[in-house]
């Protein structure tokens, strides 16, 4: 079967981001450490792209995106290394008042990105009502059943956003993207509430004969450019291809960010590079 | 014949996370916030609460072998805990006499003085299925007057929000390295169920923020642990002692 006319949409994690503005909010996929589309992330390190409001169940992307002082607003449910349970960029920059939080609960999180997928303006959630996250975002409202029972509810705002990052394992170069871990996190859902989507990818593949068929998660009419960066979710996990990089993790933890980026995230630097100096590290390490 | 050795604080403490989950039937089982949760529940699906379900930290279910029999991502995870069948155990960095919780952060919300996790799904888990909570440091420090960001909801707060809040709201119980306490009382305010054996109740009141209700008969020992959940819990589920290092001194 050919597939000659259906577009091509690879490119490198620097046209990927040249697609992206300062202003623009932003989906990160993965959860935590986990599958988080960090090539992506890198590049935006680089770029002089800021002023971001960043939607994510963040992880080092949050963290680190922060530490850069690239975030004007972020929503999240938590920011976590997972192994290393707080992160110490998202806290510091929280502690210094460093940007604008919608601190939401993961549930609220989750049913906003269904909202925005489905071009609903909410969704209706038993959660929220009774915690501190209705004192904190003031703007939050809720809804009663129309039904006898006229129960409340939170009405969760549609997590819509201009542009969302993910990271699968494979892919191929029309936007099909496959996971082939345990946990698809939200990333189809974070590519289908955003109006454009970078799907970055351990390999791209030319056809996914013989996959198990609940593995390709995401769908190409939600995706507007493929990027194949291998080891690209580096340092968090990718599992089957990899699992997390404890030790840079740890590393990364206890290093103060202006050192961490001055050596991994140097200007003029690319994802090539990036891979290079996180080898160079390992063998100092022995 | 094994010799007989003292129950440590730490055994005693993993009986008091057991025995949240007593009597739970086939519901899911998700210990967080420490690993003596995570060996209570395991005890407790070997001893006594056989149909609980158990996962492996990541997106499977799994048996008490490791033999995966379900799949549970984040995502069905979360709508788990919207249909009622779980009773998670959380930690807390601070829990107040009601039973308000939290772990998102220390000081004024706008601009923490210590950032801490988020309130991650502590709102949606406290209205949703029953919370327990694990303090392996009773102290001061964690049972607080009045939390500094309500993550997980408490009793009284879940009142002032209403009949969708209370409806499905249930804090069974509070373990900690001290004692067991729940919500029991008249008010729900926290009351001092047992304490374990080697701890007094002063010892108790006086790690704790706020006055506890004690019961009328005067305050039990939590329970010895049976020979044979003294031994699931020191040759099968924690060969290593983690849960030692764990707990903390009286």
């Amino acid at each position: 079967m050919t597939t000659s006319n259906t577009a091509d949409k690879l490119l490198t994690p620097e046209e990927a981001v040249a697609c992206l503005r300062s202003g623009m909010t932003l989906g990160i996929g993965g959860w935590g450490s986990r599958r988080k589309p960090m090539a992506l992330v890198r590049a935006l390190l680089r770029s002089d792209i800021s002023d971001l409001t960043v939607v994510s169940y963040g992880g080092p992307d949050v963290g680190m995106l922060a530490a850069a002082g690239k975030i004007r607003k972020l929503v999240a449910a938590f920011a976590t290394l997972d192994s290393i349970p707080l992160e110490p960029n998202f806290r510091a920059a929280r502690q210094r008042g460093a940007f604008e939080l919608m601190e939401v609960d993961e549930a609220m999180f989750m049913w906003g990105l269904h909202a925005a997928a489905n071009r609903l303006p909410f969704l209706p959630v038993r959660a929220g009502i009774g915690s501190d996250v209705m004192r904190v975002n003031p703007g939050l409202r809720t809804v009663t059943s129309p039904y006898e029972d006229a129960e409340m509810f939170v009405a969760m705002p549609a997590l819509r956003m201009d542009a969302a990052l993910v990271h699968v394992n494979r892919a191929d170069r029309r936007g099909n993207g496959q996971y082939l871990g345990p946990d698809p996190y939200f990333d189809d859902l974070f590519c289908e509430a955003a109006d454009t989507a970078y799907v970055s990818c351990e390999r791209v593949v030319e056809s996914f004969e013989g996959s198990v068929p609940q593995s390709l998660l995401i769908k190409r009419h939600a995706v507007t450019g493929v990027v194949e960066t291998p080891n690209g979710a580096h340092f968090t996990s990718c599992v089957p291809d990899y699992d997390r990089d404890e030790a840079f993790q740890k590393m990364y933890a206890t290093t103060p960010w202006s050192e961490f980026a001055e050596r991994f995230l140097p200007p003029g630097g690319d994802e090539k590079q990036y891979q290079s100096a996180v080898q160079v590290w390992h063998e100092e390490q022995k | 014949m094994t010799t007989v050795t003292e129950v440590t604080r730490a055994e005693y403490s993993v009986i008091a996370c057991a025995d949240a989950w007593r009597g739970d039937g086939e519901v899911l089982a998700s210990a967080m916030g420490g690993l003596v949760p995570a060996f209570g529940a395991r005890l407790a699906k070997r001893a006594f609460s056989p149909d609980l379900l158990l996962t492996d930290g990541e997106a499977m279910l799994v048996g008490l072998d490791g033999a995966v029999e379900g799949w549970l991502p984040y995502r069905q995870h979360l709508a788990f805990v919207t249909g009622g069948k779980r009773h998670v155990m959380m930690g807390a960095s601070q829990l107040d006499r009601f039973g308000n919780m939290n772990i998102s952060c220390i000081g004024d919300w706008a601009r923490p003085d210590r950032q801490l996790l988020g309130v991650r799904g502590a709102p949606v888990n406290t209205l949703n299925n029953a919370v327990s909570y694990w303090v392996p440091r009773h102290s001061t420090r964690v049972f607080v007057e009045k939390v500094d960001m309500i993550s997980g909801v408490g009793y009284d707060s879940a009142a002032a929000a209403g009949p969708s809040a209370t409806r499905y709201h249930r804090i069974p119980r509070v373990a900690t390295n001290l004692a067991v306490l729940d919500f029991a009382s008249p008010g729900h305010a926290m009351r001092l169920v047992s304490v374990h054996p080697g701890v007094t109740v002063e010892q108790v009141q006086e790690a704790t923020g706020f006055p506890l209700v004690l019961p009328e008969n005067g305050v039990p020992f939590t329970r010895e642990p049976t020979p044979e959940e003294l031994r699931l819990i020191r040759e099968v589920i924690d060969p290593e002692g983690l849960r030692e290092r764990e707990v903390g001194p009286a």
